[in-house]
């Protein structure tokens, strides 16, 4: 009796619901329910229990110590400036090399471009810890290519400048280095989607019309693969400015970024209302210019009728 | 004659092994609509593509306006296509895509707009100059092609399949649309189309191409009435063709005899004939008068109608020959009355004037 209201009601409009509601329920259940807790914790108070927060009893129902701490400890706001820095300057260097790499793969022929592609994706195929590591190796005072970069330096500078090596480790060159290269398979992906796109003839159009190719590349690529642009940077940016795995191996202890500072306080000073203020913080510096830009593309799209 | 405005000469392309176009020369006068017409394949892309400068011929040269365009690129010949795709900036409104060739000239903001509201008025989409590509219709994205070319007054305009994208209706009007701007503006427009109807209403010559080279090149009822080979006669109208034998040559009447005809037939001769020689015997439909009653004179062939299709103003006949082959005759229904017209299995007669055949050595 049951089975057979069930398959009725599959037969009915139940695939076209599960279809539309799987998505729906997956971010209820592992966006939107999570986020609640954080935000609950963020308004919790510090306490030595387990888990180590609570609300009323000796504290106050909703406490805003963890978000008025944020405006006044430095330590958050220099881990913040820290994170927007380090990712800011990994996006534009992901996009910088990143945007030729698209290019060439939609100019190569079919057979290469898959070859091409493949080698952009082939890192994911070892550990990303592995790969940070042999970041790690290169970087290091000893390594062949710290040797070639300092002989490099001393060729180039006067010699009471020579140095014995470059100190690569534990900075944000560091940490900017190895996120680019982590981080520009992400950029490299959405901006190939978005340039392969686009049709040929409208270079030619363009160049027949009187303009040199770098004059078409500027008034027709570029403008036309703004959304390729923008994706790739939102997901270059986004990771990187929470990135906790690379600054921890290779950044600098003593000016952390946001990560690992939500890291510590969910650890070692289990402070979670703490960690959890950042978390939210952090999100909502991440969702305010992506909110900006659909409502900016979703206007664009809509056209500019008089 | 002056140096021709345009000169073609012995250009041919060749992709890898592929040769695409074949020791082609022609010349266009200055103000003159000329085509290229050919089926897919033919070579009249690559050869427009040649006069726009994205390619390069493999051998020959291409002149325009006396200048040797060898080396030259696209951006700097002044040459402008109208795309068949359109081509058209799709972020950019009609206004800047019209106006984009016109930031490489010597001009101010104000002369600019100018022009760009003058070719906007010549095609008539003033109203829609702050609309995007996507937001205007297919025939008016085709006018907005036509105008950005025309914006920085190029001396030659290369149409690609200009109205290949345009519905049956739009076609017919935009055929003239595009012939009273060319008489406007006076530029000369080189144009290439698979269209036969197309080439013969829009050109003052057509060149007909096949496998790369150039079968005939001459003005639309030139290359329909005196047709050079079996090809061109095939591909500009329909035709019949039968092979025929010279039996004998007076003047410029040649007697030749045609197996499928069980006669004799006379017809126009074609220099260098001679008797005996093998040659093909083609006629179009509408030369043909088909009667009941054998009709006086030469020329006359029986047979018997195999179909018939009725198409109001006209109907198209199937002939069945005495040999069995077929023939088709196009007739005007001039009578109102369908009496006295032949019908289905009629015995019926057809005769033709001997300058109305067309004699195909080739």
């Amino acid at each position: 009796m049951m089975r057979n209201r069930i398959a009725h009601w599959l037969q009915g409009r139940g695939y076209r619901g599960v279809i539309i509601g799987l998505p729906y329920i997956w971010l209820l259940l592992f966006f939107f329910i999570p986020f609640c807790l954080v935000l609950a914790i963020s308004f919790g108070s510090r306490t030595p229990t387990a888990p180590p927060f609570g609300y009323g009893g000796d504290h106050p129902w909703i406490s805003f110590v963890g978000y008025s701490r944020l405006f006044h400890d430095d330590l958050y706001i220099r881990a913040f400036l820290v994170s927007l820095s380090n990712a800011a300057v990994a996006t534009v260097l992901c996009l910088l090399l990143g945007y030729p790499m698209s290019l060439a793969l939609t100019r190569v022929s079919a057979s290469w471009r898959n070859i091409l592609l493949m080698l952009v994706i082939l890192p994911f195929w070892t550990s990303f810890l592995l790969r940070v590591y042999a970041w790690m190796g290169l970087m290091g005072k000893n390594s062949w290519f710290n040797g070639l970069l300092t002989d490099a330096y001393n060729l180039l500078t006067p010699a009471t400048w020579h140095v014995t090596s470059i100190p690569m480790m534990h900075s944000n060159f560091a940490v900017v280095l190895v996120m680019v290269y982590t981080y520009l398979p992400f950029m490299i992906l959405p901006l190939y989607a978005n340039l392969e796109r686009l049709d040929p003839v409208l270079d030619e159009a363009a160049m027949d019309l009187g303009s040199r190719p770098f004059r078409v590349f500027l008034d027709v690529t570029l403008p036309q693969s703004l959304p390729g642009i923008i994706a790739g940077a939102m997901l270059v940016f986004i990771p990187a400015a929470g990135e906790l795995v690379i600054p921890t191996l290779v950044g600098d202890a003593s000016s952390p970024m946001i990560g690992r500072v939500i890291a510590d306080e969910f650890s070692s000073a289990s402070d979670w209302p703490m960690a959890a203020s950042v978390a939210i913080a952090l999100l909502l510096l991440m969702v305010g210019p992506m909110m900006l830009y659909t409502h900016y593309q979703s206007k664009a799209e809509a056209g500019e009728e008089p | 004659m002056a140096d021709p405005f345009i000169r073609i000469e012995g250009v041919s392309k060749k992709f890898g092994t592929f040769q695409a176009v074949q020791d082609v020369s022609l010349t266009v006068a200055q103000g003159e609509i000329f085509s290229l017409l050919g089926g897919s394949g033919c070579g009249k892309t690559t050869l427009l593509r040649m006069l726009a400068g994205f390619e390069e011929p493999t051998e020959g040269r291409i002149f325009i306006d006396g200048q040797d365009m060898a080396g030259v690129p696209p951006w700097l010949r002044p040459v402008h296509m109208m795309f068949q795709s359109y081509a058209l900036f799709p972020h950019m409104s009609v206004e800047k895509n019209v106006g984009y060739g016109l930031k490489h000239e010597d001009m101010t903001a104000d002369q600019r707009k100018a022009r760009v509201a003058e070719m906007l008025e010549l095609v008539q989409l003033t109203p829609f100059g702050h609309r995007k590509p996507h937001q205007i219709s297919g025939g008016q994205r085709q006018r907005v092609a036509l105008a950005r070319a025309l914006a920085r007054q190029p001396k030659l305009l290369l149409l690609d399949e200009p109205l290949a994208a345009l519905d049956k209706k739009l076609r017919e009007h935009t055929q003239f649309e595009l012939m009273s701007i060319q008489e406007r503006t006076g530029v000369t427009f080189i144009v290439v189309t698979h269209d036969q109807e197309e080439a013969m209403t829009l050109s003052d010559r057509i060149a007909v191409m096949d496998k790369g080279r150039v079968k005939q090149v001459g003005a639309p009822t030139e290359v329909y009435e005196y047709p050079n080979s079996k090809f061109v006669a095939g591909f500009i109208g329909s035709i019949t063709a039968f092979p025929a034998k010279v039996s004998a040559l007076a003047g410029d009447v040649a007697t030749v005899q045609v197996a499928a005809f069980q006669a004799s037939v006379q017809a126009r001769a074609v220099p260098g004939l001679n008797v005996g020689q093998e040659v093909t015997l083609a006629v179009r439909p509408e030369k043909l008068v088909i009667s009941q009653a054998r009709p006086e004179g030469e020329n006359v062939i029986a047979g018997q109608v195999k179909d018939l299709a009725y198409f109001g103003k006209d109907s198209l006949y199937r002939i069945t020959l005495p040999s069995g082959e077929l023939i088709s005759v196009h007739s005007v229904n001039a009578g109102r009355s369908a009496g006295g017209r032949p019908d289905w299995d009629d015995q019926v007669y057809l005769s033709f004037a001997p300058s109305a055949a067309i004699l195909l050595v080739e």
